[in-house]
């Protein structure tokens, strides 16, 4: 590793960089590279430090100096000061506010310290109902480079080059899907945004469209250039009435102010934009099927070849991008591919936006460098499992991902790695379950989803995703039979491999990943008929272990079945024939004196005389 | 609005650019209310309204209010961003009628932050 003689934290929050941190570090960095000392002295970008009003800030270390208000004009002073005469440059020498706030700074909360907003980069800041605060934050100036400044050939090699991949999914480089379209020959050519986000779980695209349309907006256009596109579509579901309003005034201002319509920002280029209101089924998101549903068609996709870059809507060449991957184009384009590969990894450059949900602490939107380990996101973003709740399982990708077990939360999150595991990176679903989620239920959960969004088109995923859910319901009833486990892994394969669209080829994976990291719990089902959560009412019981319950009463209170009996301070007892497994008895008890076991130990521990105990 | 040309846009960005960093634009102080799905889901509007009346009542000229998206931490909405000139921005979570009237007149008034109901202080890393 390199050896530095001196690290300069230079602050990159929403505020420094606001006041101008980008031109501070181009300076710096070329300074110290005049000065011979790039090898000796490393700039580091950091979260908040909480003084953004004094911004831009930096720290030096080991030194300990903090600076202020830094601007480019007194660059080459400080790094002639500080780094060649070892002095301090007082000038911008920052002095410790008298009264220190005890309100924590960004950089002292997981939640944020870990996060590097580049889609959300507004996030919080703009309003969305404004054109004016977008172009305030650079709003605009990538699309007014990309069309006065730039060839097609050119915005595509950026876009290649900084090797961004597309957010909705399946994670295809957005530049080839680009140079693909630009180079078919047509008179009419559509860009088009996917805003559908149907699984269940998900709502990344529906914040961003709401907190920053215009960043969608300005990727299209910059897209549309491109390929050489002059009509747009962006698909919405009309189950998003805001992010449809937002949308909407937007395309509205940017009509008024000339950059959507004929002659865009005076570059000669033209594009038109509109909404398309989607009726809301799951495989409307598909490529084809979306594009035969704004052709006013029943959603259905189509085999590929050929692709939509060859005959999309209206069967002319047409690209889909995501809605996060096209809010990122306009930084791509104004700040260079080798900016956007300074985070994330070689395959899997930038960032991801993630809804994080479930049993953690944190619950909210996030988004971080692509590369860091899913540890990390769930105990120190999420900050951690709910109290008193242990992990069980981390669900990625909605009904087309997968459940990970605690074992893989090493795993880095990546394209690559993340479909190693089985399960898929999606568009950005995460939930995070307990031990109170059986796995099998889970499988059940969204195969039931997939079997009801499947079209219907082919056999294999219309018959097969019924089979799988009924073979699911079978097992978590009590019916499972010997070879279940071989007959769901088997039918899986044959549908991934034979169905036609994404839909069919990822919904087996909800059953695949639950049996590779929890396949004892499928076997406790059918062989022990034993949920060993409790989820599954046939296959459990819950019975007071008299040696740990101390009376307290709080099951008998709770228990809506009134299955519970017992005097104060006397080890309580569950009357089976009147339980109905509804787990709440087992929840509410703070000594954890309630087990759960097989459906047979309800025969062996009935309570007998139940009018006497009463 | 006029049709904008590539000079425009660095015009616009300068002259906008001062409320986001209050200094030049002449106000003291700016209150943000995250008003995304989620936020309006747990109440954000009745913040802003009690907002809005607080300042009218108080008769205040320097300070703006301004709506924006979601804020990332959906589990504490209602949240709000309060910043006053020379001061980084405070968040405040978990908000309803009373507390932001508290807020409004210690911090926004008063120019000191309601620890009690503060989340953290400082902005995001954007990079
Ligand atoms: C059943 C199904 C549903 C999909 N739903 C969405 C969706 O809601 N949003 C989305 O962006 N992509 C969705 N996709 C992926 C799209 O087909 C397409 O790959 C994507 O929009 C392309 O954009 P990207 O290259 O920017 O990722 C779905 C795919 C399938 C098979
Ligand atoms: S599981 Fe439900 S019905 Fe059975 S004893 Fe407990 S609380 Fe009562
Ligand atoms: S809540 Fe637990 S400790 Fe209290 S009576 Fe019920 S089983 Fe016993
Ligand atoms: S953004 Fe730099 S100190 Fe807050
Ligand atoms: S929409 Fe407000 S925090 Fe998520």
């Amino acid at each position: 590793m390199e050896k530095f003689r001196a690290e300069v934290m230079l602050c990159s929050g929403t505020g420094c960089v606001a006041s101008g941190t980008m031109k501070i570090k181009t300076a710096l960095d070329e300074e110290l590279k005049k000065r011979e000392l790039e090898g000796e002295i490393k700039v580091v970008l950091t979260g908040c430090n909480g003084y953004c009003a004094q911004g831009p800030v930096m720290s030096v270390y080991p030194d300990e100096i903090f600076y202020q208000a830094l601007t480019v004009n007194e660059i080459p002073k400080l790094v002639e000061e500080h780094f060649l005469k070892g002095r301090p440059y007082q000038k911008l020498m920052f002095k410790e506010p008298e009264e220190k706030l005890a309100i924590p700074s960004m950089r002292d909360i997981p939640f944020f310290k870990y996060q590097v907003l580049r889609v959300l980069r507004n996030k919080g800041l703009i309003d969305p109902e404004r054109i004016e605060e977008y172009i305030a934050r650079d709003g605009y100036q990538g699309a007014a480079k990309a069309l006065i400044e730039m060839t097609s050939e050119e915005i595509i090699k950026v876009v290649r080059d900084s090797g961004l991949r597309g957010r909705g999914g399946a994670g295809f480089p957005t530049g080839l899907k680009w140079e693909f379209a630009s180079k078919v020959q047509s008179d009419m050519k559509y860009m088009l945004c996917n805003g559908d986000e149907g699984d269940p779980g998900a709502f990344m695209d529906r914040s961003l469209m709401e907190a920053d349309p215009h960043a969608v907006i300005e990727g299209m256009i910059i897209g549309a250039k491109a390929i050489g596109a002059h009509q747009g579509y962006i698909y919405v579901r009309a189950e998003y009435p805001l992010a449809v309003k937002r949308l909407q005034i937007a395309i509205d201002q940017c009509y008024d102010a000339g950059i959507l319509g004929k002659n865009i920002l005076d570059s000669g280029f033209a594009f038109d934009l509109e909404i398309y209101q989607g009726a809301g089924a799951f495989v409307c998101g598909e490529e084809t099927a979306l594009m035969r549903s704004i052709e006013g068609k029943r959603g259905m996709p189509r085999p590929r070849p050929p692709f939509p870059a060859q005959k999309g809507l209206w069967d002319k060449p047409s690209v889909l991008n995501n809605v996060e991957t096209l809010a990122q184009v306009s930084l791509i384009i104004l700040n260079g591919s080798n900016w956007y590969r300074s985070l994330g990894t070689e395959k899997s450059p930038g960032t991801k936006v993630f809804a994080l949900t479930g049993v953690i602490n944190n619950i909210g939107l996030i988004e971080v460098p692509m590369g860091i380990p899913l540890k990390t996101i769930i105990y120190d973003i999420g900050g951690g499992m709910k109290k008193g709740r242990k992990f069980k399982a981390v669900q990625m990708g909605g009904p087309s991902g997968g459940c990970l077990p605690e074992g893989l939360l090493d795993l880095s999150v990546t394209y690559e790695d993340i479909v190693k595991s089985g399960a898929i990176m999606g568009s950005g679903g995460m939930v995070v379950m307990d031990d109170n989620n059986c796995m099998v239920s889970t499988a059940k959960f969204f195969l039931d989803f997939s079997a009801d969004e499947s079209c219907g088109k082919c056999t294999p995923c219309r018959v097969g995703t019924k089979i799988l859910l009924d073979i699911l319901t079978d097992i978590t009833e009590g019916r499972g039979k010997e070879r279940d486990i071989e007959t769901l892994m088997d039918l899986s394969n044959d549908i991934i491999s034979s169905s036609l669209c994404g839909l069919g080829q990822t919904a087996p994976n909800p059953v695949l990943t639950t049996i590779k990291y929890f396949r004892d719990e499928y076997e406790a089902h059918i062989k022990e008929k034993w949920c060993v959560a409790g989820v599954c009412r046939d296959l459990c019981t819950f019975l007071i272990d008299e040696e740990l319950c101390n009376g307290c009463g709080a099951c008998l209170r709770a228990c809506p079945a009134k299955a519970i009996i017992g005097e104060k301070k006397k080890p309580h007892r569950i009357i089976q024939d009147l339980c109905v497994q509804c787990r709440t008895c087992y929840e509410t008890c703070r000594f954890s004196s309630i087990e759960i076991l097989s459906a047979k130990a309800r025969e062996t521990n009935r309570v007998e005389s139940v009018s006497a105990e009463r | 609005m006029q049709r904008l040309k590539i000079e425009d846009l660095q015009r616009i960005k300068e002259k906008h650019r001062a409320e986001f960093t209050l200094r030049e634009g002449g106000y003291r102080a700016k209150v943000t209310v995250h008003m995304g799905t989620c936020g309006i889901a747990a109440g954000a509007r009745t913040v802003m309204t009690t907002l809005i009346d607080e300042i009218a009542k108080a008769g205040l000229e320097d300070v703006i209010i301004t709506t924006s998206g979601c804020a990332g931490l959906c589990a504490r909405e209602p949240m709000a961003t309060v910043e006053i000139m020379g001061h980084p921005p405070v968040k405040y979570c978990d908000l309803n009628s009373e507390k932001i009237k508290e807020i409004f007149k210690d911090h926004v008034i008063d120019g000191k932050p309601v620890e009690k109901y503060a989340l953290v202080v400082g902005s995001e890393t954007t990079y």
